[in-house]
Parts: structure tokens; sequence; C-alpha cells
């Protein structure tokens, strides 16, 4: 078989029984890999009424069919399950090598089912599988346990696991492999959690065959030139890794700040920017396996909060920096290298902390609970700690912003979109973002339809990021090649340099699937389908597709976007009605028979 | 003159792309463990280390062999392995100080690096420039030069 190995392993935590299975040639084709193919797998198995950290959900590790390969940055996995921060549908994807490591020890992926009745972790070598104790792990963090992991089996095995907030169910725990690289969103590691699996840890020596060598090849150097070619995926990320975006968004004045309570725009963000860390923090490039951008950052932090380690990537500068107005670099820093030890996405982390911040500030929550305030440092990376011990305040931090604001009688302070909180994009600057945030599958999110790069970047095309028009048109095709791009293994920055016909190219020499590109983009429109299928059986429905109250209803204060709400109202049932859904949202019979579904 | 290859760790991101066109172009499939350079990773510090054989003025893997397998390229100056007279014996394996040389037990057979035959491909793809293929004697006099340079910023600087 060419691109895909054609095998799953099955894994029965509450027996124990370890079992391999064919994949159906017919969902590889039509669901491709990864975010799609696991889906597919999920939703054929899954309820979507489960409770999340219930045994009766599953919890899928997927590749895609160009993970491993020298596709243009394919070393990626996607974590699909049913996400206990919201109840969606979740797929969460991650970098560095563990993809790949998975594919040359000959699987696609990965189902775990069941509840283990003690901690285990699961350690393949090749055909070779099984589960074994993890008594000794509970509790380490995610260096501790990489480390020890590595010791019991191969010092070359990869290593994806949880940290204590994933044991403890933190709602929005996540999984790490390689210490630093995270499926980071949705809350796949409190599932993990849940199932008392600790880890994943594999090695595998096998390889990877393509279907036209000499074809491929000559793909690859395509892509892979045009990506050097790019300013941002060839000078851009290089350079100041996806911090490059701090100074550039807050130029536009789409930088949030204070959990969206001011005018997008953040005094010093010169000293939280890719152009500051590259002065003054950073050690060195990193890349993942493929990657030709290397956009990673070896960052270390020289004075309190001293320390070495991976990012802040963007996200996290943004919001352990200004949406907490904090300016200082390195506690950034060290807020974010906590999340890693400790297994939290660092998004939902620091827009939950922003969201109590200001909850704290307006004496919604009492002082004597919580002392976090606006620029304090301390007391925010404090919290860090006692979110993923749900110790104290941290408990209830735990449970997200949507929970935590709900909990206090006020769930208008929570930035988030079906529970899951938005990143560090102002859509009352960006209104395609505001459409793309109300619309994602899995809730709050920027890299389902990432309209940053039209409305700010000009990729591929400079639009209007105050107007309305049209963004339902792109944001369907931006969503649609995500799913594309998720699912083959492919890291979407790939798609700031090049676009649908490079990686179809890409795609068709290595699988030897002979599909158009048109076709293989309506592969990304079908997986969208299914999961808005899945959300909608799950108990979703149209009044979930919103935004918070402020950026509805409450004015930009400041900035170029000044008076600026996000015009959601006239977007969506457009968007509706060019996604073939009726005017519940509720995909049309026509519109499955297309897609086969 | 011959030309080696010459890494430099400091400019390594640990992406594996060599490992892959290594094993891509001799083998035919993406397979790192087969490839004849690796990236070792320390990740907690996020230092990479691309290891590949150095081509020695006097090849210990080539004076070991009992069959006399491996010969010097006249054209390349790679140590090269020839397959039809391996018997697997493995003591090249041995004889490397640098680990440069691996053992397939499925062939039988043992593989290194043999420069693509005068056009490394590792060199091509390498997308941050870690890995050249210059003059033998090229690789040290980059260094000095980079280092003078170094001094004459300092110079100007100062002056």
């Amino acid at each position: 078989m060419y691109g895909w190995k054609g095998q799953i392993l099955r894994v029965d935590l509450t027996s124990g029984a370890i079992s391999k299975e064919a994949l159906k040639i017919e969902d590889m084709h039509n669901f491709i890999g990864a975010r799609g193919l696991g889906t597919k797998l999920f939703f054929d198995e899954v309820n979507p009424q489960v409770d999340p950290l219930s045994a009766e959900n599953k919890l899928i590790f997927m590749t895609g069919p160009l993970t491993g390969t020298l596709a243009t940055s394919c070393g990626r996995y996607n974590v699909v399950t049913k996400g206990p921060l919201n109840g969606t549908i979740a797929a969460s994807n991650s970098g560095g090598c563990f993809g790949p490591e998975l594919k040359f020890a000959g699987y696609d992926g990965i189902i775990f089912e069941g509840k283990s009745a003690q901690p285990v972790y699961l350690w393949i070598s090749n055909q070779e599988a099984e589960l074994r104790s993890a008594a000794d792990l509970w509790g380490k963090t995610v260096v501790e346990t990489t480390d020890l992991l590595r010791e019991a089996t191969d010092d070359d095995a990869k290593v994806a696991c949880i940290g204590p907030a994933g044991e403890r169910m933190v709602k929005f725990a996540n999984i790490l492999n390689e210490y630093n690289r995270a499926a980071g969103r949705s809350g796949v590691g409190a599932v993990m959690g849940s199932k008392n699996l600790k880890a994943v840890v594999v090695r595998g020596t096998g390889g990877i065959k393509v279907a036209d060598n000499a074809g491929f090849l000559n793909a690859i150097n395509d892509a892979r030139g045009k990506l050097k070619a790019h300013p941002v995926t060839g000078a851009g990320l290089a350079a100041y890794g996806t911090n490059v975006l701090v100074n550039i968004l807050n130029e536009h004045g789409t930088l949030p700040v204070k959990n969206y309570s001011e005018g997008a725009v953040f005094a010093n963000a010169e000293k939280i920017s890719g152009e500051y860390q590259a002065e003054h923090n950073l050690v060195r490039n990193k890349g993942c396996f493929g990657c030709s951008m290397g956009c990673g950052r070896v960052t270390k932090n020289h004075g309190k909060y001293q320390g070495i380690g991976e990012g802040p990537e963007y996200e996290a500068t943004w919001g352990f920096g200004s949406d907490m107005g904090v300016d200082d670099f390195e506690a950034i820093s060290k807020a974010n290298f906590l999340c890693n030890e400790l297994g939290l996405d660092s998004i939902s982390m620091a827009t939950t902390l922003a969201c109590a911040t200001e909850m704290t500030e307006k004496g919604i929550i009492p002082r004597d609970k919580s002392d976090l305030s606006w620029g304090n440092a301390d007391a925010m990376i404090d919290k860090v700690r006692k979110t993923a011990s749900r110790e104290g305040f941290g408990d209830e931090l735990a449970e997200g912003s949507y929970r935590l604001a709900e909990l206090y009688g006020h769930p208008e302070y929570s930035m988030s979109v079906k529970k899951q909180e938005i990143p560090a994009y102002d859509p009352r600057g960006q209104q395609g973002t505001g459409l793309n945030y109300a619309t994602s599958n899995r809730g709050g999110c920027h890299v389902r339809g990432y309209m940053t790069a039209p409305e700010i970047l000009g990729i591929p095309v400079k639009v209007d990021p105050d107007a309305t028009e049209g963004m339902p048109e792109l944001l369907k095709i931006f969503q649609d090649l995500t799913a594309v791009v998720d699912s083959v293994g492919m890291c979407l920055f790939t798609t700031f340099g090049i676009g649908l016909p490079e990686i179809a190219e890409q795609y068709r020499t290595a699988t030897g699937v002979n599909i158009s590109d048109a076709d293989l983009l309506q592969s990304g429109d079908r997986i969208w389908n299914l999961e808005r299928l899945f959300n909608l059986q799950a108990g979703f429905s149209k009044a979930d597709d919103t935004l918070p109250d402020r950026l509805l209803n409450e004015p930009m204060k400041g900035g170029p976007h000044q008076g600026k709400v996000v015009k959601l109202d006239q977007m969506l049932p457009i968007y509706y009605s060019i996604r073939g859904w009726d005017e519940e949202g509720v995909p049309t019979a026509s519109k499955l028979e297309e897609l086969s579904l | 003159m011959d030309k080696i290859l010459v890494v430099q760790p400091a400019k390594c991101t640990g992406c594996r792309t060599c490992e892959l066109i290594c094993s891509f172009t001799h083998t035919g499939e993406f397979n790192p463990e087969i490839s004849r350079i690796s990236v070792l990773t320390y990740e907690k510090v996020g230092f990479s280390v691309p290891m590949v054989c150095q081509q020695c003025g006097v090849a210990a893997c080539m004076e070991v062999c009992p069959v006399g397998a491996i010969a010097k390229n006249n054209v390349t100056g790679a140590m090269e392995v020839q397959d039809s007279k391996c018997i697997g014996c493995k003591m090249c394996t041995i004889a490397c100080p640098f680990g440069a040389i691996h053992y397939h037990a499925v062939n039988n057979i043992v593989s290194k690096c043999d420069l693509c035959g005068g056009d490394p491909a590792c060199v091509k793809l390498c997308p941050s420039g870690a890995i050249s293929y210059v003059e033998a004697n090229a690789g040290s006099i980059s260094k000095r030069k980079a280092f003078a340079a170094k001094f004459k910023n300092v110079f100007e600087e100062v002056s």
C-alpha cells in the first residue's frame, strides 16, 4: 500500500485486549486520513450523545497518508474524540515526530475504547503492542513521564502523554509529544486521563512507500520551492516564528487586550513580539518532522523565570500577554513552559485567566478567592500551577471560562464559542474571522478557517476585513481546504505558500489515488459536513453558531476598528445557504447525497 | 580535490528532511532507520546534530573489512560498500568510531553514505543550510572566515 499503511490498532482498555484491523479502502479514499478518517471511524462507532469522560467515549489517534513522508511539513497526527470542554467533535492535531514514528511502526492509527481500572501506557514496538502499568508515572509532569518512559522502553521511542492536568481531567488538558508539541485543544488530554491512559510510546523501524517515486519527488520539489520563495513560509516564520504576528496584529488593531474589553491595540506589544523574542530569548529555530519552515522557537529565560523550552507561540504570547495586560516576555514564556510541563492548552488556560481577572477586577469574584489583576504576572503563573492540580481556586479555573463565568452568574465574560475559548484575533476588526469562530465545528478556534490570512496578510488575496460581502464564500473554501490539509497529515502553515494544486499533486503521487483537485476539495466539504452532523446529533443547533455578546453588541473601544461589532447576522444565513444547509443550519438531503453521506 | 559533507549543528532545526531524502534516494522508501545520515536531537534544549560518514583519510571500515567490500570511489572520494562482496560480518560497524555504518538484518548487508555519486541529495533539500558539500579543506577555512568576520565587526565597533 502507498501512503497509508492500511492497518490500525484497536485497544480495549477495559479488557486489555489489543487487536489489529485493516482500514477500508473506501473510507481512506473518501475521508483521506487523520482528522477526516478519524472522524469517520468515530462517527460510525460512538453515540454523539455520549458523556465525553465516560468509558463509552473513544479516543482515536490517526495519521494521514502523507504523514512521515517528504511531503511538505507532513509530521502531523490528529486526536479525535468527543471533547469534554464543550461536547463537540474534537480533532486536535500535533507535529513533531510522533505521527511519523507510528507510521514507521506500521500503523495509520490507534482506537482506544473503554477504560482501564489502573493507570497504564501503551508500548508499541513495530508489530508488538502491550499495555503496561503506569502506576509509577501517575502525577508526573510531561518531561518526567517522557524521560522515564524512554528509559523503560527505547531511547529513540516517541512519547505522547498527558501531564497532571489530564489525569485530573482539567477540561482543557492536552496531549503532548516530544515534550513540547501539543494536540492542544478541546480537552483531548482529559479524555485520555478519564481512561487512565497516561501515555502512548512508539518505536518503529519500517518505511513508507509512495506510488510514483519520480512524480512525488517532482511534486515535493515544486511545493518546497514555492514555500521557500514565499515571504511568510520562506522568511517570516523562520525569522520570528508565529510571534511575527504580534506587531502585525497590533498595527492592524485586532490584538485583543484584557479579555477583549479594550480596543485591540496593546501599548507594549513590541516587548512581547517575535522581534523582541529573537533579540533577547531565542536560542535557535526548531523544525517539526520534514518541515522546511522551522517556525518552532527554542526559548531561554534569563531572569527570575529561568528556564529553557519551546515557544511561546503567538496565541500563548497573546493570551498570557496582552489579554492579561502582561508585557514581561519571560513571564509569558514561563506560563507557557508550565502549560507544556503540566499538560494544559495555553489558549484556553490564558483566556480562562483573562475571564477570571476581569471578573475579579469587577468584584464579581471575591478578592479572598482570586488575587488576579491586570498585569500581575506572578498571580497568573501561580494560577496555571493551581489549575493543573485543581488546588483551591484552580479547581474552578480547571472547568474553563464558560463554566467559571456561569458559576458567578456572568457567562457574558467568557470569550468563548460553544464553551471553547476563542484565540488571538478580535473579530470586530476581522469580520470573516468572526464567522469562522461562530461556525467552527470544535467551537472557538482559529485554525478551522484561518481568515487572518486574507484579511490581514493578503494570502492568497487581500480582502477588506471590515466588509462582510464575500466572507461566507471565502470561509467555506478555507474550511474545506483546511479539512483536507489536516487529513493528509500536513501542517496548515504550508497554505501560506502553497494551495490546493500543490497539495493535491503530493497526495495523488503519494497514494496513487487518481482524484481531481476539485474532488479532493470536496472531500474536505464531506469531512466538514460529517463533523456538523455529529454536532447536530450531539445536541448543538443554530443557536450555538454565535459569538460572545461583547463581540456582537459592544463596539470596539479604540484603534483602527473603533465602533465596530461583528455583523454575524449578515453573514450566517448566506454561509448556511452556500454550505447547502437549511435555515436552521442542517445539511439538506440533497447536500448529503452530493457528498455520499 | 575530494569534496566532503560538512554539517553545522548550530544551523540544524532537527527536521530530519535529510534522513527522508537519503532513504528515499537509496531504497525508494521513507525510512529514517535505514538512512545513511541520522539527526540526533536533544529535545529538551532543542539541539540537533546530523551524524554522517566523515569519509576518513584512513578509513577504519575499509581497513577492517576481511573481504575488501569497502573501496574508495576515485571520482568522489567516498568509501563505498559493494553489496556483492559484503558478507554481513559487521566488523566495519564495530570499527567505525562514529557509528556511520549501519547493518540491516533484513538484507544482511551494511550501508553508509556514498555521497550520492558526487551530488548528495541531503545537501540539496536541507532547508536551513546545515549540511554543505565542500572541498575537503574548505570546512575549516569557512569557520575561520566566519570568526574573522566577527573580529572585523568588533574592530569596527571600537575603532
